[in-house]
């Protein structure tokens, strides 16, 4: 927890010059409010009844007042902002860092991770360690300044009322601990109960249409109302409990309240203190207890501050991919010439996957990738990418293995078009442009022709200037796909790495996707993830595989001649049941 | 709106109690600065100790009371405003699920959804402050502007000008600050989006190598939003100074005055104590009320929100009774159905006109899009057609109460959907009563006997929410199972197999064939081989019946259905 502070600490120091005028503003912020209750007191004191008012001293401190409180509130307004700038800026660090520790990281990171928790990490976590700095640093150091500044005070002017002060004031903390610790309980079981009736809610509105066509609603009602009922048991109390804390602190105030009235009478009777001074006494009281509510308040925020920053250095703390070799090689030219080498590889270590894998691929060869669904087609894509390494043997490149290349390089060498289609959300030109970002607009749009994607981008409401919804919403599949042919036609990489879509598209489109992977790979090295009987027919070589290993290799005749599991894949799907 | 307060039946009491026991604290702590006014200007004047200790002890009695009232108010708050969300949340599931596929469309699963859950939870924490804090803070301000005035009309006078200022600079910095929090808001979408964004693209993003300007993009975006949060910042920082410096102001004038009435020998200085105490208060329940206000207005919106889900009306009708069905009729007939989504103009389906009798199987066909699921949902009866009729057992669907024309259908959906629970409690869903002996039969035909044979709980086996923790395929299977022991007239797949692997789906229709002899069976596919051997075919063809007839006619006759065979590698098929 302490590392975790300082860690979060040392992102401050870019902003140091806002931080030291932040807590220098803090400081003189409470200085001057201090100074406000005694100012007060005093200037109460010079009327002390009629014909006894000293209109010099009443104006003499009226004005020390005004000063102090224009004073106290433009530090206060500097502390606050400075503050916020230091916490929002440094929060914003570590999410960067974050998400530069994102783009480094090997895939296996992001493929066994949730997308939403890491989501999360980078907007809720982020933000609860900016509001947790920001607490933490314009309430907590005030609140202590203020508790140690008023104590001081009300013991300089009378140590036997302060005394009862200090006395009763735990009082209320104790009070608030206690009440918290019993509400905690009922709070828990209000978020468990809350989260039972959202995946209640979800599962039965999202599948409403099943419900109904089941007749299943009396049944499904009666397990709603447990739910809820349970919410209602757990919630009142949960909150009866916890808003008691107010009340609660509240009657402590009053009592200290009550206590200073009547020692601080008495002693003014005595003539040991001034009316003005009880007056300040007063104020002091009412001031010295709340930074106590607040400070607690502050300490669980600040809790979950420091669980937020543990989520992010956590992220930051990972592993990033081994850096290229530094005389790694980026080879100007490319043949397309692949070797795999008695190469094994699994993405658990311990369960075998992937063993003495071997394949010879001459340049311009089609090289298909069958088999059932799941079987793991795409662990061949992530090899020869490089999204994995392998675990033994190698795969060369043109007779350069692919670890003494640049990773940059290597990926260069091939264009990619994956099943799920990924697009930007930005406009159809930037996202055709993606992997050339200087082409010239005629290129994008030779390219586009050559995918067949021209005439329904024109038709688009702006053109190739239609920017795509998030998740290309406002397109159909196989425009997506079209696009990210496009993509890959304007880079003309000398190897392709091709997925073909299993459904889905209309038949007109799946035409013309289909025509251009062809023309993609006329006179390229590919690998083609495939499903179509035409693809598989003309491929050079066809490896087959069965969860997740490569079970036979050849051609087509050859594995049907074999009459193996490619022979009984290809008789149950493609020939006459 | 009247649907939604109804919920405060059975609360009514608590409704009035709550506010009228905060009231009473309310009271209470405003007579508190008079006590200490008395303390001082009659206890210490006098020099009566006596005096003094008694208006102390007074001062503790109130502070008691005080506590008492607030505790019992808080009691009835809590229970009123969760008493309302439990019945109002009910009242609005309810609502939820009776709604017709049409409002689904138009509001969206997951609004209804967000409104159930954080909707109604607003209206609840709403409905809690306004009944503990919304009385309170109005209260203690007006009637600490009161008392000023009973002590000193002269002096209260600053409290008419301080108090009016205080509410506008509380206005002014809210209603600047909160647009900005939007704004806020979409720069953490934005966050959110990119990341999302290149998780999901990692792949694409490493392969062109665009990590850096990846980065690039991330970093503009938060800068950006801490650049707003920083703006927002100096405006909301501006509250508490600029209220703390119209409270000191007021003060001085207090003193100022204060000090000329004394010597006047109209005010005493415990009252001058009290009118500082006083304008304190209200600036402390003021800043209580523009939080207070900020909590109304989302409840007020969320009531909205929920008020129009609970005002609308289904826009499909069930008859009291349903017709009685025709023997010796055809199971199904669509007699020129034509039909348009109610958000989109153009037909989804046009002019479908087929009749398939009772034992025989229907086979579907054509590319997505072309209108296979439209079929399914107006057979259903998810939503009504907008021309002709579609009739099950001579009976327009439209003549059958809900209840009786779902319970004709098996339904097998596209997407293979279970509920958290059990196997067996899934697959009994349809149909209560089923025993084992059912539940098991079903689970042969639908070929999923064995994966739940194999596990260790057998039909007790824990589902999780949705079906997580199974396969794709068992789950498509389960789901098959689950329409089989409704033991419906007619069992409708909708492309049930795509997750199946072939040889897994031939045994199933194999099954399915050999097991369902009187139930009609419509089974729907992109798969010619799926449905080549159905007794009749239907080919769809963007919204179009392009043919209807057995596999050896329509390749005959209907040159989409030779396409799609041809496409799908039947084409060598000789006819």
């Amino acid at each position: 927890m302490k590392d975790t502070i300082l860690r979060t600490l040392r992102y401050t120091r870019p902003y140091r010059a806002q931080l030291v005028i932040g807590f220098a503003s803090a400081i003189l912020y409470v200085l001057f409010t201090l100074l406000g209750p005694v100012l007060i007191g005093r200037a109460i004191d010079c009327a002390i009844g009629p014909g006894r008012v000293d209109y010099a001293g009443v104006l003499y401190y009226l004005a020390w007042i005004a000063a102090c409180a224009l004073a106290a509130a433009a530090f206060q307004w500097l502390m606050n902002v400075c503050v916020r700038r230091v916490s929002a800026c440094a929060a914003n660090d570590m999410r960067q860092a974050a998400f530069e520790k994102l783009n480094r990281v090997p895939l296996s990171y992001i493929d066994s991770h949730p997308h939403g928790d890491i989501i999360s990490r980078m907007t809720n976590d982020a933000e609860w360690v900016s509001e947790g700095l920001l607490q933490g640093l314009t309430q907590l150091l005030p609140g202590i300044a203020t508790i140690l500044g008023t104590l001081a005070v009300m013991l300089l002017l009378n140590p036997l009322i302060a005394l009862v002060v200090v006395v009763i004031t735990p009082v209320s903390i104790w009070f608030a601990g206690f009440i918290a610790r019993r509400s905690a309980k009922y709070f828990r079981r209000q978020s468990a109960a809350q989260g039972r009736l959202s995946a209640f809610v979800n599962e039965m509105v999202s599948g409403q249409d099943v419900v109904t066509a089941f007749g299943y609603e009396r049944r499904c009602y009666e397990q709603f109302d447990a739910v809820s009922d349970e919410l209602f048991r757990s919630g009142w109390k949960s909150t009866f409990y916890s808003s008691m804390t107010n009340p609660g602190t509240r009657f402590v105030n009053a009592a200290v309240y009550a206590a200073v009235a009547a020692f601080g009478a008495v002693a003014a009777i005595a003539g040991g203190i001034t009316v003005g001074q009880l007056s300040s006494f007063l104020s002091y009281a009412n001031q010295y207890t709340k930074p106590f509510n607040e400070v607690s308040g502050v300490l669980t925020q600040m809790q979950t501050a420091v669980a937020s920053a543990e989520r992010l250095f956590q992220l930051m703390d990972q592993p990033a991919e081994a850096p290229d070799a530094p005389d790694a090689l980026s080879p100007a030219v490319c043949c397309g010439q692949v070797q795999v080498q008695d190469v094994s590889f699994s993405y658990t270590p311990g369960t075998r996957l992937i063993e003495h894998f071997d394949l010879d691929v001459c340049p311009g060869q089609r090289i298909a990738i069958v088999g059932p669904t799941g079987c793991g087609k795409t662990t061949v894509i992530n090899l020869l990418m490089r999204f994995y390494d392998v675990d033994a043997g190698r795969i060369l490149v043109d007779g350069n293995p692919v670890l003494a290349l640049k990773r940059d390089a290597l990926r260069g060498m091939y264009g990619m078009v994956l099943q799920d289609t990924w697009l930007k959300n930005a406009t159809v030109r930037e996202n055709i442009a993606y992997g050339k970002p200087d082409a010239a607009d005629e290129e994008i749009r030779a390219a586009a022709r050559a995918a067949y994607a021209h005439s329904f981008i024109k038709r688009l409401p702006q053109g190739y200037d239609t920017v795509i919804a998030p998740g290309g919403g406002n397109l159909s599949a196989g425009q997506k796909q079209l696009l990210c042919i496009a993509r890959i036609m304007l880079c003309q990489p000398e190897m392709l790495i091709l997925d073909e879509a299993t459904s889905s598209i209309d038949t007109r489109t799946e035409m013309l996707v289909q025509q251009a992977f062809e023309k993609l790979m006329q006179g390229r090295t590919s690998f083609v993830v495939a499903h179509r009987l035409s693809t598989i027919q003309t491929a050079d070589r066809i490896l087959v595989m069965d969860a997740g290993r490569i079970v036979e290799q050849g051609t087509h005749t050859q594995l049907l001649e074999k009459g193996g599991f490619y022979a009984k894949l290809y008789n149950s799907q493609f020939a006459p049941a | 709106m009247r649907a939604l307060l109804s919920n405060f039946k059975g609360h009514y009491a608590q409704l009035i109690l709550g506010p009228a026991f905060k009231l009473c604290e309310a009271v209470l702590e405003l007579l508190v600065p008079l006590l200490m006014a008395q303390i001082i200007d009659v206890g210490i004047r006098n020099g009566d100790i006596a005096y003094v200790a008694g208006h102390g002890l007074e001062m503790l009695g109130l502070a008691a009371a005080g506590l008492l009232c607030a505790v019992i108010c808080q009691y009835f708050a809590a229970m009123c405003a969760y008493g309302f969300g439990r019945s109002l949340r009910r009242q609005l599931f309810h609502r939820v699920m009776e709604l017709s596929r049409t409002e689904y469309g138009s509001i969206g699963t997951d609004s209804l959804i967000t409104r159930l859950t954080n909707d109604v939870t607003q209206i609840q924490t709403g409905i809690n402050i306004a009944i503990r804090l919304g009385i309170r803070a109005p209260f203690l301000t007006v009637g600490s502007i009161v008392m000023a005035l009973a002590i000193n009309w002269r002096v209260g006078l600053v409290f008419l000008v301080s108090t009016p200022l205080i509410v506008a600079v509380l206005y002014v910095i809210m209603s600047r600050s909160v647009p900005l929090y939007a704004r806020i808001q979409a720069g953490m979408d934005c966050i959110s989006r990119l990341s999302g964004e290149n998780l999901e693209g990692v792949r694409v993003i490493r392969a062109f190598s665009k990590q850096r300007a990846e980065i690039q993009a991330f970093q503009a975006a938060g800068s950006s939003l801490a650049e707003a949060s920083v703006r927002v910042g100096k405006i909301s920082a501006a509250l508490n100074p600029l209220t703390s410096v119209i409270v000191n102001l007021a003060i001085v004038a207090i003193i100022w005055l204060g000090s000329r009435y004394t010597d006047m020998g109209i005010l005493a200085q415990g009252q001058v104590i009290a009118l500082v105490n006083y304008m304190t208060q209200t600036m402390l329940a003021l800043i209580v009320l523009a939080n207070v206000i900020v909590t109304l207005t989302k409840a007020i919106a969320s009531a909205g929100r929920v008020a129009e889900v609970l005002d609308l009306k289904s826009s499909m009708l069930q008859p009291v009774q349903s017709d009685p069905p025709v023997s010796d009729a055809p199971r199904i007939a669509f007699k020129d159905v034509s039909f348009a989504y109610p958000a989109g103009g153009e037909n989804a389906v046009e002019g479908l006109r087929f009749s398939v009798q009772p034992g025989q199987t229907l086979g579907v066909i054509g590319p997505t899009g072309c209108g296979k699921t439209t079929l399914v949902r107006l057979l259903c009866r998810e939503y009504d057609v907008t021309g002709g009729a579609v009739e099950v057992d001579s009976v327009d669907v439209r003549r059958y109460t809900f209840a009786d024309l779902r319970g004709h259908i098996g339904l097998v959906p596209q997407t293979a959907r279970l509920f958290a629970g059990t196997i067996r409690s899934n697959l009994a869903m349809g149909r209560q009563d089923a025993e084992e002996a059912d539940l098991w039969r079903a689970l042969e035909t639908a070929q999923g006997a064995d994966f739940v044979r194999a596990k260790p709980d057998g039909l007790d086996t824990e589902v999780e929410e949705g079906g997580k923790n199974l396969s794709g395929g068992q789950r498509q299977r389960l789901t098959i199972a689950r329409a089989l022991v409704r033991q419906p007239a007619i069992l409708i797949l909708d492309d049930s197999a795509s997750a199946l692997d072939y040889a897994t789906d031939s045994a199933l229709r194999r099954a399915i064939r050999r097991d369902i002899r009187d139930a009609t069976v419509v089974m729907i596919s992109q798969r010619a081989s799926t449905i080549k051997n159905a007794d009749c075919i239907l080919v769809l063809d963007d919204g179009v019946q392009a043919g209807f007839g057995t596999h050896e006619e329509l390749l005959r006759t209907c040159e989409v259905y030779r396409e799609i065979c041809r496409s799908q590698g039947m084409g060598e098929v000789s006819v």
